[in-house]
């Protein structure tokens, strides 16, 4: 877990931040908090292909679910903020998004007696501000992980009989043949960076927006496979419902090939190769751990 | 902190003494690996190093997926491209100062590099 060091976790800050996080006060229309998109009920993503902004307009990038993205060393699908304090307040401010002048957020929360007394706990002496409001919003983020209890978590660590024999099967695919682990790789079954996988794209440069490097154009950042079977739907838009789409997506090494990835090459899966890989990536997913969702601050 | 060593070693280091007296320091060859998703000199981890202006350095992938090394720092803009396992690309440090160097694909990866 990334955690700055002048916002150590505290009870405090995650209190703050679980507020901040579902409070739609966040937003210009006081109708759109961050739980709007990353709604813990649909494992903390909105199961729609492309995200809903302002106005109800679709934006044209699906909501990345937040499970884990602690670890994360870059965020958003192009990577462009570094740190989780400095991606919070993004969405806030964006005119497509959340839509709120920042100042004015501010103020309003300056006029909420139970939010002053949350920040003075949490950040004393460092008032409400954008700052303030990122540091305690990236604080309650980095308490949604996973528990790495899931049929895998469980079969890694010695019990032969959490995965079905498909499973295994598969996982030894997704570690092979399939050639998977290239890029989803570790406890999270990311590499936390960015490759063009052959999607259509349409006019969305991605990565390369902020890096200029060719092998950046239609980049985006390989997402988190923890709890894949219950994110759809799949890839930055969205593009497929089915893990089966996505197998088939992968098994002809992407469909838009301009600038793909070296990495990517197509690979031959017989059906039964195929369930058994879509097998194993339902083993990803944990027991359910519901949440407490907060009275907001008045 | 970060691992600096200097590479100019004069163990290492082919001085020319010319007839005027001016010594020369011939430039060396260095060879950095992408390993693990890390940059590697001599097996260890580096995030710093200092050379000595003319040397090069070569830049091993030794992992089994691309690597794309490139720096847009003011002193030294290039794109060594994506390039698999057991493939090397050369860099020629000609100016004095500063070069970031990272990894397009794998932005974790980071290196200082001080020409001397």
């Amino acid at each position: 877990m990334r955690i700055p060091k002048n916002n150590q976790l505290t009870p405090e800050r995650i209190e703050l931040g679980k507020a901040l996080f579902f409070d739609p006060r966040l937003s210009d229309t006081n109708q759109m908090s961050c739980a709007t998109c990353h709604n813990p009920s649909l494992y903390w993503t909105d199961g729609l292909n492309k995200a809903i902004g302002k106005k109800s307009e679709q934006l044209n990038r699906a909501t990345p679910t937040i499970v884990n993205v602690g670890h994360s060393r870059r965020l958003f699908w192009d990577g462009r903020a570094r740190t989780l304090e400095e991606q919070a307040s993004g969405p806030i401010k964006s005119s497509i998004e959340m839509n709120q002048d920042i100042q004015a957020l501010i103020e309003e929360l300056k006029a909420i007696p139970g939010y002053v007394e949350l920040f003075n706990k949490a950040y004393p002496g460092e008032g409400i501000t954008e700052k303030t409001i990122g540091k305690g919003l990236a604080s309650f983020e980095r308490t949604v992980v996973s528990a790495y209890n899931s049929p895998f978590d469980r079969w890694i660590a010695g019990d032969d009989n959490a995965l079905s024999a498909a499973a295994k099967r598969g996982f030894k695919l997704f570690d092979g043949k399939a050639r998977c682990s290239i890029c989803h790789q570790g406890q999270n079954l990311t590499d936390d960076s960015f490759h063009n996988i052959g999607l259509n794209n349409g006019d969305n440069i991605g990565r390369y927006e902020f890096v200029k490097v060719n092998v950046m154009k239609g980049a985006f950042k390989t997402p988190t496979l923890r709890e894949i079977a219950r994110t759809a739907p799949y890839m930055h838009n969205g593009e497929y419902q089915t893990l089966e789409e996505v197998i088939e997506h992968y098994v002809k090494g992407g469909v838009n090939k301009s600038n793909l990835s070296q990495d990517m090459k197509a690979v031959k899966l017989s059906q039964q190769e195929k369930t058994d890989l879509r097998d194993f990536l339902k083993t990803l997913s944990e027991p359910s751990n519901p949440i407490t969702v907060p009275i907001l601050p008045n | 902190m970060m691992n600096k060593p200097f590479i100019g070693l004069l163990a290492l280091t082919a001085v020319l003494i010319t007839t005027n007296g001016i010594a020369l320091v011939q430039a060396k060859d260095i060879t950095i690996d992408q390993q693990n998703k890390t940059f590697l000199l001599n097996d260890e981890k580096v995030e710093a190093i200092t050379v000595n202006q003319g040397d090069t350095i070569h830049f091993m992938n030794k992992d089994p997926w691309f690597h794309n090394i490139f720096s847009l720092s003011d002193l030294k803009t290039f794109d060594l491209g994506s390039y698999p396992k057991g493939v090397s690309r050369p860099v020629i440090f000609d100016k004095k100062g500063t070069v970031e160097i990272e990894c397009a694909i794998h932005p974790n990866m980071f290196l200082e590099v001080t020409v001397k």
